[in-house]
């Protein structure tokens, strides 16, 4: 596709922009309203001041997190309007649906129950207040959960039809959508990933109290609470990642392959625990993929087809095809593409020109009840978006970063479970305040527990480059034609804003930190 | 208890919580409320506009060009 490049880089790094710094907040958001909530629980079955003071506190955390946050998404909605305009109107009710009812739940949401959560203590009831804390934090990652549906089908999209009148794919199976199990997979993972973060976030911060010998109760109730909130999740991150592994090996695998920097399919394909990949390494060169490794047998296998004997298809396996294993090489998906992108045109044609017979010919093909239609959709249509496609390295993302991205990840993940168990343990025995090289190690987790974060989006979206849509629209086709010095202009402007943005959640969580609970707060 | 009472004690539920804001409240309304203008009025106006809507005014001309740019730009 002629397109200027440069258009292309700067509209997704714009993207890429506002989507990190917007999910530096959210985390925060899903994972410490659950938590509140149940201090909030503990304050109302005891009945202890304490319990009160320490919510109060983590809430006020969490409304300077919130009022930040807010509305920094919506960004990402103008983006697809303006910048993204072919994809939007191509992906059609997939994503207005699901957008639509998180924008109605988050407005309820946020306008009643966080209302009632800060303004409400003392003037409504306490078993009222703390269901209007409950459902904060369940209607914030239901919230979620639409967005991340959305998300899940442009990894992998099902329960709809593409309409070649439209333009646009219309939805014909909703619970499809909602239920696809990457879908399921990607709320999981994704939501206990903002869990976990919260929970570093609650630690790191009480540890620095213990560590500044102050507040010492207050510290060690809300460390006790999050690392038990943490373990718990920590496991299940590690599990649902368990389950979005094996959806990528069926749905996405060349991500899979780079994800693990897999050059040459193999049966019994190992899984690297540490490593590092040849700078320069190419598609098809004969250069080793690593300059060291060192790989638990077996695992790469068994984690994406639950067999630790089956074969895991390379990057080259995908690029060239393997016959062997029934793999098509990417040119033959491209000149399949081509074949679906050509076949639109000509429907279109007939279309402008009141052509009936060739309409009434192809019609039949662009409808997957007639069996014209789905033996044109297996062989040609779902390869639709390869047709836009130059050359077969172009279905190949930037590998070195997926893979660092994944294993910092992965590795980050497990060393979380660790420090939580270190956290819990010490806490239970009560010494946690003793031990000092855990406390800073608290803090320097926290901004671990978001790079971690970060670097799990880098693997879902620049893993399944080059495609917006997987194998229906790569990103190339998804950009609106603008002037590249427009976007980069606004590039610069959110950098800007969301900088100062940040700025000022920090300067003011560390003030309100500083300040600590207030000693009279409880009994307000 | 009728329903203007309920409406009543609603609307006096938050204008008491706003009325009663803490200083650090008062500074983060002050910041939803900059940030607000500067998304929506500011970005959304000026940097933002939506391309089909603009540009297209049926449904009908919209997919016509999406058409146009997925066929003829292959």
């Amino acid at each position: 596709m002629d397109i200027d490049m440069s258009l292309v880089d700067w509209s997704r790094a714009q993207f890429a922009l506002t989507a990190m710094y917007h999910w530096i907040f959210v985390p925060l958001t899903l994972g410490m309203t659950f938590m509140i909530a149940i201090m909030e629980t503990i304050y109302v079955r005891t009945g202890k001041e304490e319990w009160k003071r320490i919510t109060k506190f983590w809430g006020k955390l969490f409304g300077i997190n919130f009022a930040i946050g807010v509305a920094t998404g919506i960004i990402l909605e103008f983006e697809f309007g303006t910048n993204w305009s072919n994809y939007s109107w191509f992906v059609g009710d997939i994503f207005g649906a699901p957008l639509a009812i998180e924008g109605i739940m988050a407005f309820f949401m946020e306008s009643t129950f966080i209302a009632i959560m800060f303004f409400g203590w003392n003037k409504v009831s306490k078993k009222f207040h703390l269901t209007s804390t409950w459902l904060v934090a369940i209607g914030a990652n239901l919230s979620a959960l639409w967005i991340l549906v959305a998300n899940a089908w442009m990894q992998s999209p099902v329960g709809t039809v593409f309409n070649p009148d439209m333009a646009r794919n219309e939805m014909v199976n909703f619970w499809e959508v909602l239920f696809s199990p990457v879908a399921i997979n990607k709320f999981l993972h994704t939501i206990s990933n903002g869990y976990v973060v919260s929970a570093i976030f609650i630690i790191g911060v009480s540890a620095w109290f213990l560590l500044k010998k102050r507040n010492i109760v207050f510290a060690k109730k809300s460390i006790l609470v999050a690392a038990t909130f943490g373990l718990v999740t920590s496991i299940f991150l590690a599990l649902t990642g368990d389950g979005s592994a094996y959806e990528v090996a069926q749905k996405q695998p060349m991500k899979l392959a780079a994800m693990e920097g897999l050059y040459d399919g193999k049966t019994e394909a190992g899984l690297v625990v540490v490593g590092a990949l040849t700078p320069g390494k190419e598609a098809g060169d004969d250069k080793d993929a690593y300059i060291f490794k060192i790989e638990v047998p077996k695992m790469l296998s068994w984690l994406g087809y639950r067999s630790g004997d089956a074969f895991v298809p390379g990057v080259n396996d995908l690029v060239y095809g393997n016959e062997e294993q029934g793999l098509i090489s990417a040119e033959e998906k491209i000149e399949r593409g081509k074949v679906a992108v050509q076949t639109l045109t000509e429907y279109k044609t007939a279309k402008d020109e009141g052509d009936m017979e060739t309409l009434a010919q192809l019609s039949p093909l662009f409808d997957r009840e007639t069996s014209e239609g789905q033996e044109f959709y297996e062989n040609y249509f779902r390869y639709f978006g390869y047709g836009y496609l130059n050359a077969p390295g172009d279905i190949i993302p930037n590998v070195p970063m997926v893979f660092y991205s994944f294993h910092i990840m992965v590795g980050l993940g497990f060393f979380f479970i660790l420090f939580f168990f270190l956290v819990l343990w010490f806490t239970v025995k009560n010494k946690i305040d003793s031990k000092k090289w855990l406390l800073r190690l608290s803090l320097l987790t926290m901004p671990l527990a978001f790079i971690a974060s970060q670097a799990g989006w880098i693997v879902a979206e620049v893993g399944r480059q080059p495609w917006v849509i997987q194998d229906l629209m790569p990103t190339v086709a998804a950009v609106t034609r603008l002037d590249a010095s427009a976007v980069q202009l606004t590039f610069v402007l959110f950098a800007i804003i969301f900088t100062t943005l940040l700025v000022a959640e920090i300067s003011i969580m560390v003030k309100a930190i500083k300040t600590g609970p207030k000693e009279n707060e409880g009994g307000k | 208890m009728n329903r203007r009472n309920i409406f009543a004690r609603v609307l006096f539920f938050y204008v008491d919580g706003f009325r009663n804001l803490s200083g650090w409240g008062k500074k983060l309304w002050i910041i939803i409320l900059l940030k607000g203008i500067v998304i929506f009025v500011l970005m959304k106006l000026l940097f933002f506009p939506n391309v089909l809507n603009q540009n297209y005014d049926t449904d009908a001309e919209r997919s016509n060009h999406v058409l146009e740019t997925l066929t003829k730009s292959k």
